[in-house]
C-alpha cells in the first residue's frame, strides 16, 4: 500500500528525510555550568559563558557525551571514539556569540538504522546518518513590545542531539511513525523527554516528490515541525505543493520554509539573496573528543530494555499478541505498569485489563500512567481475586470502576460490598428453579426448539443471584436442568 | 630610586623591610602620574585600588607571610578581564566594558600578593605589532635614536606593558603573544618578555583574538623577573579546555643553571634577505656567549620557516571573525541603534571596530567561506602540521634555538603603515613558534648604531621554559644589558 | 584569486560589517593584497600532512555534570545596552 500522489502523466513519489533535534536530558549545559532546567525567570540559567562574555570557553559535559552515546547505541549505530567540534558561524539575536558549537565534519555517532511498523502491522527499517552533539540557542520573544524583540538565553547552550535520518521514508504515515519511534527510544533510554509541545524534541523535514525510477530531485526542509501531526501535515501539503509547481512546467527551488499549520501550507523562509555561509572550521577553544570502548562499553552495559526487545520478550514470555505487546511497550511506563500486573498471575488476561479497561479509565479520567488513578500493584489484586475464583469478570468491572472512583483496594470493596462468587451449588440450583418457575412460557419455547434462550435463563439466574454466581457452574447448573423433562 | 628595581630586589626589599609596599606602589603611581600622559602606555589607572592593595600586601608582609608576588606593582594588558575594572582591549567596542569576573591569570597574581596599577594599552584587539592599532592613540616607546626626537613605537600588539616596564611606570607587566605580541615589544623596548607553551597559561578571561594561538606571558626587566612572575602567572585551569595539567616549576631556580652541554640549534632560515647586518651581528654576539657558557652550538633547518607568516596570516584572522561575532552590540559593548536587527550588527560594528581589525574580520571570514576553506584554512593548518614537524625534528638533536627576535629596531611612529603586509614581516621570526605552540623567550642584547635596543630569541621544546630562562639569564649576563631608555621614571633625557 | 567588488561587500555582510561605497575601492585594494600574499602557501607540498589539531594536551577534558553557574542575571545583563526588566532587548525581528 504505498502512497502515492496523483500525476498528470505518472504518479508522484515522496522522498523524505527528517532531522531531529532532542534536547539532552542533563543538569548542566553542554559547555557551561548553567542549569540545562525548562523554564525559569529571564536570564536566570545563563553563565557568562552561555552569554559569550568574552575570554568565556567552554568546556564538555561528560554526562551529555554519554547520553549521546546512549542514544547512539539505542539506535543500532555505530560510535565514533574521536569526533570534533566545529563552529557554525552565523548572526542571529539569540546566538550570543555568534556561532554555535556543533559537530559538522566528524559526528559522535555514525550510521544506524531503527525499524517503524505501520497501521497494517507491516514494519520498514529506517536509516540513521548520524547523531552529532550542539548547542541549542536562546529565545527571541517577538510579541511581548512594540518595538523590540526580547531574547532570553535560557536555553542558549542546552546540549541538543541532532538526528539525522536517511532519505528513506516515502508517506506522512512512515515519517509519523518514524518520529514517534525515536521518540519512545530517547525516552526509554532517558536522553530525551520528548516533549515536542516544549520544544525539547522538534524536526527538520526534507521533503522532494519524483516519479518511481527516477533519481531524487530538489529537496525543501521544512524547519521546526513541533508535533508528530504537523509532520505528517506539512510533508503532506509541501509533496502537492512541489508537485504542483513540477507538474505547472516549473522547478523546486532549494531552499527552508515554514509550515503554517492553521493554513495547512508550508511558506518560504529566507530569500536566496541571503543564504547563508555558515563558514564551518573546528573550534580552537575545544580538542578533539577521544572516547575509549571500555567506557562505552559501561554505557552499553547500562541501556534498559529498549522497546523493540521488550516486545519480543512480551510475546515469548507472556504469550501476548505480537499488537497487543507493541501497544504495551510504547511508553516505558505503560510497559512496567503491564509487568507489574502480569506479575505471578495471567499475563494474558492482564494485557486485555491494561489496554482495555485501564486506558479506557485513563481516557476517561483525562490521566495519564504515570498518575493512574488505579496502581498496578491494586490492578493485579483484583486480577488476582478472578484468578482465584473469588470474583467473577462481571463483578471484576464494577469493582474496577469503583476502584477508579474510590482508590479503595479491590479485596476491600469485594468484601464491603459483598461481592464473592456464589460457588455453593445448592443455592445455584435453587436460584435456576426459581428462574424456571418464573418463566414456564420461555421453558416452553426453549422446549420446543428455542435453544437461544439459553442464554436468556443464564442472564436471569445470574440476576438473581446479584451477579455473584460463578458463571461456569451456573451453566452447567442450567445445562443439568434443562436436559432433565420437566 | 625604588622604580629602578627589579621584582626579585623589589621583594627582598620588601621583605627586608628596607621599604613598604605602599611606598613602593606610590613610587609608581607618581611616575605613571608624570610619564603617562606622553607615553600614553595605561589606558586606566587604578591607583586607589593599587594603594589598597599595597596596603593589603604591607599587613601581610608584618604577619610575616611571604606571597610570591606580595606588594609588588604590575601593569596589566587591557585584554585581560579584570572584576568590576573596565576593560576594553584598546577598542572603541568596548569603551566602557566592565566585567562582572577576573581572568585566571590575574587572580592568580593578586592571589600571590601582586599590586596591579592599571590597565596597559595595546593593538586594539592584540592585532598589531607597533600598538598603533589603539583605539586610544598610540604608545610611545622610552626610547629614542640617540640624537632624534622621533617618536618611536614600542611594538606591539603588547606595546603599553613594555613600554610601561622600560620606562619604569611598571615593575613587570602581563602581555599576550599571538604571533609575537610579548617578544617583539619586549625587544623593541629593551626588556624581556616570554610567550609561554601554549596551554601553560589559562585563556579564561582573556579577551581572545585567535584561540588556538593566544598564550599569556609576563614581561619585566630581568629573565628571573619574568621567571617569578610566570610560577605565578601558569598552571592547570579546568575552565580552558586547552589548558594543560602540569606542575609548574620554579622557574627562577632555573635562571644561572649551568648550561655545561646544553645543545643550542641555529635555524639557518630565519637569516632573512635584507635582515640589518647589525641583527646578524648581534646574532652571532649571543651564538658566541652561549657557546662561552658551554652551551653546544649546533646547525639545524626549520624548511618550512619562510611559510609561517602567512600561515599565520590565514589561521589567525580565520579565528578571529569567529571569535569577534560576538560583539554585536547586543549583551555590552557598543551599540549603534538601527531600525532593524542586521543594521544595529552592521552599524555598531562598523562604528566599534577599528581598520586593522576589521581587515583581519574580512580576511578570515574570507578564506573561511564557501569554497574557500579547504584552499586557504585547511592547507594552513596542514602547513601548520609541518611547521610543528620541523620545530620536533629540530629538537631531537638540540635543547633550543637562538634567532634574533624582530628584523628590526623599533620604528617612527608612522612607518610601516602604507601597507598592512610590511607591518605583518615584524611577527617574521616569533611565528613560526606561535605556530609550533611552542615557548619563546626573548632577552634584551644589545643596541644599535641607532641605540636602540635589540633582543635575541630563544625557543624551546613545549613546557621547557625552565631551559629558556637558563639560557635567557646567560645571554644577560653576557650582554650586560644596563643602558636606560630616555624615557624613564624620575629621569627624562 | 582576485577579489572584486561585490566579493567584497559579500564578505563585509556576512560578517555583519558596515562598509561605505566609498570605502570599497580601499578595501579591496588590501585584501587582494593580503590574499595575493597568503597564496604562497600553494606551494607547500600538503600532501599527506594532517591539519594541526591541538598541541601537547590531544584530547577534551570533559567536566561533571553538575549545575555550577548561572543564578546572575544582574551580571548576564550588567553591561547590557538595551534592557527590559530582565531580557536582552533588539529591534523588533520579523520572522
Amino acid at each position: 500500500m504505498s502512497y502515492l500522489l496523483e500525476g498528470r502523466d505518472a504518479p508522484w513519489e515522496v522522498v523524505i528525510g527528517l532531522e531531529v533535534h532532542a534536547q539532552v536530558i542533563s543538569q548542566s549545559k553542554l559547555f557551561s555550568g548553567a542549569s540545562a532546567t525548562y523554564g525559569g525567570e529571564p536570564n536566570t540559567h545563563v553563565s557568562l559563558v552561555d552569554a559569550g562574555f568574552p575570554g568565556m570557553l567552554p568546556v564538555i559535559n561528560r554526562e551529555c557525551v554519554a547520553q549521546a552515546v546512549r542514544t547512539g547505541l539505542g539506535l543500532n549505530a555505530r560510535i565514533n571514539l574521536e569526533s570534533r567540534f566545529d563552529r557554525k558561524n552565523y548572526f542571529y539575536a539569540d546566538l550570543p556569540t555568534g556561532y554555535q558549537i556543533s559537530q559538522f565534519a566528524q559526528p559522535i555517532v555514525g550510521s544506524g538504522v531503527i525499524e517503524i511498523e505501520l497501521a497494517d502491522g507491516s514494519t520498514r527499517e529506517i536509516g540513521i546518518t548520524r547523531l552529532h552533539l550542539e548547542q541549542d540557542a536562546g529565545k527571541s520573544l517577538h510579541d511581548q513590545h512594540q518595538t523590540q524583540s526580547f531574547i532570553d538565553l535560557n536555553r542558549a547552550g542546552v546540549g541538543l542531539m541532532e538526528i539525522v535520518s536517511e532519505p528513506d521514508m516515502r508517506s506522512p504515515e512512515e515519517a509519523g511513525a518514524y518520529v514517534r519511534k525515536l521518540r519512545t527510544i530517547l525516552r526509554y533510554l532517558g536522553t530525551c523527554d520528548g516533549n515536542m509541545e516544549e520544544g525539547s524534541m522538534r524536526a527538520d523535514v526534507n521533503v522532494s516528490v519524483r516519479h518511481s525510477g527516477e533519481p531524487f530531485r530538489t529537496r525543501c526542509e521544512i524547519k521546526n515541525v513541533n508535533s508528530v501531526r504537523y509532520v505528517m501535515q506539512a510533508i503532506e501539503a509541501e509533496a502537492r505543493r512541489q508537485v504542483q509547481v513540477w507538474e505547472a512546467g516549473g522547478t523546486v527551488d532549494q531552499e527552508t520554509r515554514l509550515f503554517d499549520p492553521a493554513r495547512g501550507e508550508t511558506r518560504s523562509l529566507r530569500s536566496k539573496e541571503d543564504a547563508h555561509d555558515y563558514r564551518y572550521f573546528p573550534d580552537p577553544d575545544l580538542l578533539p573528543l577521544v572516547i575509549d570502548e571500555g567506557w562505552v562499553a559501561d554505557l552499553k552495559a547500562g541501556l534498559p530494555e529498549l522497546p523493540d526487545a521488550k516486545r519480543s520478550r512480551f510475546v515469548s514470555e507472556y504469550g501476548i499478541p505480537r499488537y497487543d505487546a507493541g501497544v504495551l511497550v510504547a511508553e516505558q511506563a505503560t510497559a512496567d505498569f503491564y509487568e507489574t500486573v502480569a506479575a505471578g498471575g495471567d499475563p494474558r488476561l492482564a494485557a486485555n485489563w491494561v489496554t482495555g479497561d485501564l486506558f479506557a479509565a485513563l481516557n476517561r479520567t483525562g490521566r495519564t500512567i504515570a498518575d493512574s488513578p488505579v496502581s498496578a500493584q491494586a490492578m493485579r489484586e483484583l486480577l488476582g481475586l478472578m484468578v482465584d475464583q473469588t470474583i467473577n469478570g462481571r463483578i471484576a468491572k464494577d469493582v474496577f470502576e469503583e476502584m477508579v472512583e474510590t482508590g479503595e483496594p479491590p479485596a476491600a470493596i469485594v468484601e464491603r460490598r459483598g461481592l464473592r462468587q456464589v460457588t455453593d451449588t445448592g443455592a445455584i440450583d435453587a436460584a435456576v428453579e426459581a428462574v424456571l418457575a418464573a418463566n414456564a412460557d420461555k421453558l416452553a419455547e426453549y422446549r420446543s426448539g428455542k435453544d437461544k434462550l439459553f442464554g436468556f435463563f443464564v442472564g436471569q439466574v445470574m440476576k438473581g443471584m446479584g451477579g455473584k454466581g460463578n458463571p461456569a457452574l451456573v451453566n452447567e447448573a442450567l445445562r443439568q436442568r434443562l436436559a432433565r423433562s420437566p | 630610586m625604588l622604580t629602578d628595581l627589579s621584582i626579585a630586589d623589589g621583594l627582598r626589599g620588601l621583605r627586608g623591610k628596607e621599604f613598604s609596599a605602599v611606598e613602593l606602589t606610590t613610587a609608581h603611581l607618581d611616575a605613571i602620574a608624570a610619564l603617562n600622559p606622553r607615553l600614553n602606555a595605561y589606558l586606566t589607572v587604578t591607583a586607589e585600588a593599587a594603594l589598597r592593595g599595597a596596603g593589603a600586601a604591607d599587613a601581610a608582609l608584618a604577619r610575616g607571610e611571604q606571597a610570591p608576588l606580595g606588594g609588588i606593582p604590575l601593569g596589566i594588558k587591557d585584554l585581560f578581564c579584570t572584576e568590576g575594572v573596565r576593560t576594553t582591549a584598546a577598542s572603541r567596542m568596548l569603551e566602557n566594558f566592565v566585567p562582572p569576573y577576573e581572568s585566571t591569570v590575574t587572580r592568580q597574581l593578586l592571589r600571590d600578593g601582586a599590586v596591579f596599577l592599571g590597565k596597559t594599552n595595546l593593538d586594539e584587539f592584540a592585532m598589531g605589532s607597533s600598538n598603533t592599532n589603539s583605539a586610544f592613540g598610540p604608545v610611545e616607546n622610552p626610547w629614542h635614536r640617540t640624537g632624534d626626537d622621533a617618536v618611536l613605537v614600542p611594538g606591539g600588539s603588547s606595546g603599553g606593558s613594555a613600554a610601561a616596564v622600560a620606562a619604569r611606570i611598571a615593575m613587570g607587566a602581563t602581555g599576550t603573544d599571538t604571533g609575537g605580541s610579548i617578544r617583539q615589544p619586549a625587544s623593541f623596548c629593551g626588556i624581556a618578555g616570554i610567550k609561554p607553551t601554549y596551554g601553560r597559561c589559562s585563556r579564561w578571561g582573556v579577551v581572545a583574538f585567535a584561540s588556538s594561538l593566544d598564550q599569556p606571558g609576563p614581561m619585566a626587566r630581568t629573565v628571573e623577573d619574568c621567571a617569578i612572575m610566570l610560577r605565578s602567572m601558569a598552571g592547570y585551569d579546568a575552565r580552558d579546555s586547552t589548558s594543560v595539567d602540569r606542575p609548574v616549576p620554579d622557574y627562577a631556580a632555573a635562571c644561572g643553571r649551568s648550561l655545561k652541554g646544553v645543545r643550542v640549534g641555529i635555524p639557518r632560515e630565519y637569516r632573512a634577505d635584507g635582515m640589518p647586518s647589525e641583527i646578524e651581528a648581534l646574532w652571532q654576539q649571543g651564538i658566541s656567549w652561549l657557546r662561552d657558557a658551554g652551551c653546544e652550538i649546533v646547525d639545524v633547518s626549520l624548511p618550512h620557516t619562510q611559510y609561517g607568516l602567512a600561515t599565520y596570516y590565514i589561521v589567525a584572522p580565520a579565528e578571529c571573525s569567529s571569535n569577534l561575532a560576538r560583539y554585536d552590540g547586543i549583551r555590552y559593548g557598543r551599540r549603534v541603534e538601527a531600525p532593524t536587527l542586521d543594521g544595529l550588527y552592521e552599524a555598531s560594528r562598523e562604528a566599534g571596530f577599528g581598520a586593522e581589525v576589521k581587515r583581519r574580520i574580512l580576511i578570515g571570514t574570507y578564506v573561511l567561506s564557501s569554497g574557500y576553506y579547504d584552499a586557504y584554512y585547511l592547507r594552513a593548518q596542514k602547513v601548520r602540521s609541518l611547521i610543528l614537524r620541523d620545530f620536533t625534528e629540530a629538537y631531537r638533536t638540540v635543547d633550543a634555538l637562538l634567532t634574533p627576535t624582530a628584523p628590526s629596531a623599533a620604528f617612527a611612529l608612522g612607518e610601516n603603515m602604507d601597507d598592512p603586509i610590511k607591518m605583518y614581516l615584524n611577527d617574521i621570526f616569533t611565528v613560526p613558534a606561535s605556530m609550533a605552540g611552542m615557548p619563546g623567550l626573548s632577552v634584551p642584547a644589545g643596541l644599535d648604531h641607532q641605540g636602540l635596543p635589540l633582543g635575541l630569541q630563544l625557543l624551546g621544546r613545549p613546557f621547557d621554559e625552565e631551559t629558556l630562562f637558563a639560557l635567557g639569564s646567560a645571554i644577560e649576563q653576557a650582554a650586560d644589558f644596563r643602558r636606560l631608555p630616555s624615557v624613564t621614571a624620575g629621569r627624562v633625557r | 584569486m582576485s577579489l572584486d567588488a561585490a566579493t567584497v561587500k559579500h564578505i563585509a555582510r556576512l560578517a555583519r560589517i558596515g562598509i561605505q561605497d566609498t570605502e570599497v575601492a580601499r578595501l579591496q585594494g588590501e585584501l587582494n593584497g593580503i590574499i595575493g600574499w597568503i597564496e604562497q602557501l600553494a606551494a607547500v607540498d600538503v600532501e599527506g600532512v594532517p591539519p594541526m589539531v591541538g598541541t601537547e594536551q590531544a584530547a577534551l577534558r570533559m567536566r561533571d555534570d553538575v549545575v555550577t553557574d548561572g543564578a546572575r542575571p544582574e551580571a548576564v545583563l550588567s553591561n547590557a545596552p538595551g534592557r527590559n526588566g530582565l531580557f536582552y532587548t533588539v529591534p523588533k525581528v520579523v520572522e
